[in-house]
């Protein structure tokens, strides 16, 4: 018997940079990693969306505030209102909450550097579609690199919507947050590049974690709706 | 029309650049006890009376210019 490759779209605005490196990524995690170009308005028979890194639109005015309201996003969004997977990864964390699907707000580094290493971060939640194959308070070695992630919640963020820490905050992040999901745990973002890190010769491998549990996720997805 | 928004971070929120110029300004020998930076958007915006553009621009400034979350804004219009 074959197991299925779920689909994972992952999605390319003028500006973005790590798509490529997410499908590959995706697609050595046995994904059928599919690109979808930010004018496409509709996401028929994908079983996940990955928003990747990069700098879309420029930056201009805010990270992510632009590409809120290029074509793809709300077809991004009613994928998420219908239950759907999404992860954004550095811009696409920053895309998802000027979007309103994930609370809070990206803001320069404290430092007004960008930087650019190994963060270690802790896993607050395993028990998401995005963390299943890591435990919690597992430590996980995951690059960022980034000059506007310095996370800031909402007042009333619920603390069970952390799902991980920074051990060594690059940033300033309020809380030592580096990734949240949204109060359903369908959508998920985070600052560090888990597709930089699927293969030990790359530095780490810890990255694989978060992908492999999307993976995971996406085809029991895939299965359940066949 | 012409109006000007002014987008300020919101009290509370940490500004580093802020605290880059008050100390860069502490150095040059002025007294500063406060720095925070925001930035400015210069419109030209097609609308019947003043009030008209600064409803305009307000809405312009919920969806788009200003992130409500950590920003405060100010709508200033000058009559043509």
């Amino acid at each position: 018997m074959t197991t299925p490759r779920p689909r994972i779209g992952v999605v390319t605005y003028p500006g973005s940079q790590d798509d490529r490196d997410a499908l590959w990524a995706l697609a050595a995690l046995d994904a059928d990693a599919v690109p979808v170009w930010h004018e496409e308005r509709e996401l028929a028979g994908l079983d996940a969306v990955v928003l990747p890194g990069g700098f879309s639109y420029g930056d201009y005015l805010r990270c992510g505030a632009i590409a809120r309201f290029s074509p793809v996003t709300p077809a991004v969004c009613e994928f998420a209102e219908a239950g759907g997977l999404v992860l954004g990864i550095c811009n696409g964390f920053q895309i998802l909450c000027e979007a309103g699907l994930l609370p809070g707000a990206l803001l320069r580094n404290a430092s007004l550097r960008f930087v650019c290493r190994d963060a270690r971060l802790r896993v607050e939640r395993n028990l998401l579609p995005f963390t299943s194959r890591c435990t919690t308070g597992q430590v996980l070695v995951i690059p960022v690199k980034h000059g506007d992630g310095r996370y800031v919640p909402p007042p009333d963020l619920d603390p069970g919507q952390v799902v991980l820490r920074y051990v060594d905050n690059p940033n300033g992040s309020v809380d030592d947050i580096a990734g949240v999901c949204n109060e359903a745990g369908n959508v998920m973002g985070l600052m560090p590049h888990p597709e930089h890190a699927v293969d030990p010769l790359l530095g780490s491998d810890h990255g694989a974690l978060i992908l492999a549990s999307l993976v995971d996720s996406a085809r029991r997805r895939a299965l359940a709706a066949a | 029309m012409k109006a000007t928004v002014l987008v300020r971070p919101k009290p509370g929120i940490l500004d580093p650049q802020g605290e880059a110029v008050g100390s860069a300004l502490g150095h040059l020998g002025f007294a500063v006890r406060d720095a925070r930076v925001g930035k400015v958007i210069d419109l030209e915006v097609d609308a019947a009376s003043p009030a008209e553009a600064k409803a305009q621009v307000e809405r312009m400034c919920e969806r788009l210019l200003a992130n409500p979350l950590i920003e405060s804004y100010e709508v200033e219009v000058s009559a043509p």
